[in-house]
């Protein structure tokens, strides 16, 4: 057990802490959140610094066009750039965090010298094409078809909550190729070109107001062949292996802006009286508590990876992730609930950043996996309980 | 002791439920949602009391006095005043079946004015009156004023002093963005100088009232907590319905024990603070009000979230009422006593002389 990290590791965190304080003052304002466009703009501008620099797809295999950092390199990564208040990946999540991920693993080497580097200089965006309306928490029943003709695929359907669809060039889409199958077979994962015919993307509000997801419809939309990664009826298989990403370190960054927060917090209640209330110092203190605990859990988890790693594994985090990802988009909902408490009427105003923050953490419990389904995963994986309902 | 509604307070509740059914269905919630221009805060002039906030002041008029005619805002007034002659049991039923539709509106200081009698036209709804809320023994800021502008009068309510009423143009306003896309805000800096044109215009302002602020402030609380307890309830509706209609894996997701769990703890919430909210309608006493207050406000809010909770992703979605709920839930817990001035409260008394 040994948290210092090695001589090398703090080597590649003092160049990443040099660049960033030479980049930084470089980039363009912020965009309105309320702007995609802008938005999309804003962060593949920044992909494509981190590509120049040598940053971009850190944690991926270097045959892959990636930087083969170990898990904790890319650990470092993380905490050093939201430290030092870089963009985070935003418009560039899905591609870097799942479709990439997924397309190294499981494309053939056509597919990612197609896909990989457009990912990675910041020139192409994904988005996720998986929940459909009636196949939320129980993906495996999604019903858009796909019907093989000739050299492409069929596709008809509808997938929903499409985050960042709007703006995106590519979706790694699940569809059904044999509806003769058992449920957890017969689904394929093929690469949509978003401006394919047939293709129509409806925002959908959320309820702060944004309209960051969308629904998609697809009506006879022609995808050839050549864009299915894994085998036809096996995308069950190569879709587990982005979610689990999603679970893993997906919110590293963020755990280390909510502890930013809390530590903001706690100067804003000073500032404005409520410090003298023992309950708000006391109940910034535990959150304190939680996120310290949150990011040694990630250490561990990170630790675990990077072990599975050495030996041959995929360094994909497991049943693990769940763990983290429960307490922490209860733990985030709780900071949120906190900072209200410390603004008092001001929470109510929406010009407070704080105040817009707390509505996004409402999806946190429900996004990538319900908090009931990821207790039905830590209780039925980890523990090994009975199956329930 | 017999701790059940009567045949009356059946009959009264229900008839209030009807006529927000007929008047007040999800179809108008959701056109005065689409109406107010959402989350936008006009150009913020300080000193500049109303009227710079354009946006969702409208409240419906026809509706309003609708309301003043079925008797919500003299409901308490005496007959011979041409009020109903009800009680504060009465006023809860019907404030908790407003809370249930989320009826937009500053109904609680206008109901207070016309019961009391403080504003000529509150008791029929053809004024409309909102209210100040001082600060109170436990400190803290001011809470916002909700629905200024389209105000007629608005009540000063400071804990040990008279209440008094003045007009929107004498208080230095500024709008908030608020989060609640049917309740405009304004954050209150003062009064402005009597000799300006507001002022001059509402004629013989800061009428002092014989009346004192301790009482007003005790049935605001009150009133507060039973619109709580009717979006406790609703929440909780809507949460059992989509879990009985929604499926997945096969089955409705309300065959799921972790939702059916979320639902019966719900249920628990809305009930525990059901039944102090009438116990202090009906004693009026201090401490049980503030129990009713904070009981009602985490029904409220508890609700909301597991509600939306139950939605999954539908709960997320500005087209679902859940938010609506939230969001309204989480600015009443912020009105008329917060859950900092109720449990200091309630601690204190617990060491009064046994
Ligand atoms: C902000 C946001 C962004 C999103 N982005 C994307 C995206 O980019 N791409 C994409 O494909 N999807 C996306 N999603 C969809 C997300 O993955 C789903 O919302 C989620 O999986 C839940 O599905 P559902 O909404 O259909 O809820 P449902 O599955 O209908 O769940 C309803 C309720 O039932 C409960 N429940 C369901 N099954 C069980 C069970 N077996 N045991 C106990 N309880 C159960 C749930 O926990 C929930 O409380 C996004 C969602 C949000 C909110």
């Amino acid at each position: 057990m040994r948290l210092a990290y090695t001589e090398e590791e703090e080597e590649f965190r003092a160049r990443l802490r040099t660049w960033l304080a030479d980049v930084l003052p470089t980039l363009p304002p912020r965009p309105d959140p309320l702007d995609w466009q802008a938005r999309r703009t804003y962060d593949m501008d920044w992909q494509r610094r981190l590509y120049d620099a040598g940053y971009a797809g850190l944690h991926w295999p270097k045959d892959a066009g990636g930087q083969g950092a170990t898990p904790t390199q890319h650990l470092i990564f993380l905490e050093e750039t939201e430290a030092a208040g870089a963009p985070y990946v935003g418009a560039g999540f899905v591609g870097l965090l799942h479709a990439g991920p997924t397309i190294a693993a499981e494309g053939s080497p056509r597919q990612r010298a197609r896909w990989l580097p457009p990912i990675l200089r910041g020139e192409e965006v994904w988005c996720q094409g998986f929940s459909e309306p009636d196949a939320g928490s129980d993906l495996a029943r999604l019903r858009t078809r796909a019907v093989r003709d000739g050299d492409t695929y069929v596709v008809t359907g509808s997938k929903i909550w499409t985050s960042h669809a709007e703006v995106a060039d590519w979706c790694e889409l699940l569809v059904r190729t044999d509806p003769e199958a058992p449920r957890h077979h017969g689904i394929t994962w093929l690469a949509l070109p978003m401006d394919t015919p047939g293709v129509t993307v409806r925002p959908l509000r959320t309820l702060a107001g944004s309209h960051e997801f969308a629904e998609v419809f697809l009506d006879e939309v022609r995808v050839p062949v050549d864009n299915r990664v894994g085998a036809e009826n096996d995308g069950w298989r190569v879709t587990m292996v982005t979610l689990s990403f999603e679970r893993g370190t997906a919110f590293v960054g963020e755990v280390v802006a909510c502890r930013r927060t809390l530590r903001l917090l706690a100067r804003r209640a000073r500032h404005n009286g409520r410090w003298d209330d023992a309950a708000v110092r006391r109940r910034l203190g535990r959150l304190n508590a939680e996120f310290s605990a949150l990011w040694r859990l990630i250490q561990w988890n990170v630790s675990e990876a990077a072990h599975g790693l050495r030996q041959g594994g995929t360094g994909v985090p497991g049943a693990g992730g769940s763990v983290f990802k429960l307490r922490y988009s209860q733990a985030r909902q709780e900071l949120y609930d906190a900072a209200a408490a410390v603004l008092g009427p001001a929470a109510l105003d929406l010009a407070e950043e704080w105040a817009l923050e707390r509505l996004s953490s409402l999806s946190y419990t429900i996004a990538a996996g319900t908090s009931q389904i990821q207790h039905n995963i830590v209780a039925e994986r980890i523990l090994g309980l009975p199956k329930g309902r | 002791m017999d701790f059940r509604l009567t045949e009356d307070q059946r009959a009264l509740r229900d008839g209030m439920r009807q006529l927000l059914r007929a008047r007040f269905d999800r179809e108008a919630l959701r056109d005065t949602v689409d109406g107010a221009a959402v989350g936008s805060g006009a150009a913020a002039v300080d000193g500049a009391a109303v009227g710079g906030d354009a946006a969702g002041t409208a409240l419906d008029s026809g509706l309003w006095r609708e309301l003043g005619q079925a008797g919500l805002f003299a409901l308490r007034a005496p007959q011979s005043a041409g009020g109903v002659g009800l009680g504060l049991p009465e006023a809860v039923l019907l404030f908790e079946e407003a809370g249930r539709a989320l009826l937009p509106g500053p109904l609680v200081a206008s109901h207070l004015a016309g019961s009391a009698g403080l504003v000529a036209g509150a008791e029929d709804g053809t004024a409309v009156v909102t209210a100040v809320e001082g600060t109170g023994p436990y400190g803290g800021p001011t809470p916002p004023v909700e629905h200024l502008a389209a105000a007629d009068a608005v009540l000063v309510l400071d804990e040990g002093h008279t209440v008094r009423v003045l007009s929107p143009g004498e208080l230095a306003a500024r709008p908030m963005r608020s989060l609640d896309p049917l309740t405009p805000l304004h954050r209150v800096h003062g009064r402005r100088e009597s000799d300006s044109p507001g002022a001059r215009a509402a004629g013989g302002s800061g009428r002092e009232q014989a009346v004192g602020a301790g009482v007003l402030l005790r049935e605001a609380v009150l009133l507060t907590a039973a619109l709580q307890l009717g979006s406790a309830c609703r929440t909780l509706e809507m949460a059992v319905g989509y879990a009985r209609q929604r499926e997945q894996f096969g089955r409705p997701v309300g065959a799921f024990q972790a939702v059916q769990h979320l639902c019966a703890g719900m249920l628990v919430r809305s009930e525990t603070a059901r039944s102090v909210v009438y116990a202090a309608a009906v004693t009026v006493d201090e401490e049980e009000i503030s129990a009713a207050k904070l009981l009602a406000d985490t029904a409220a809010v508890g609700n909301a979230r597991d509600c939306l909770q139950v939605h999954g992703g539908v709960g997320f979605t500005w087209e679902a009422d859940v938010h609506l709920h939230l969001k309204r839930a989480w600015l009443r817990a912020e009105q008329w006593r917060t859950a900092v001035t109720s449990e200091e409260r309630l601690a204190s008394a617990l060491l009064c002389p046994i």
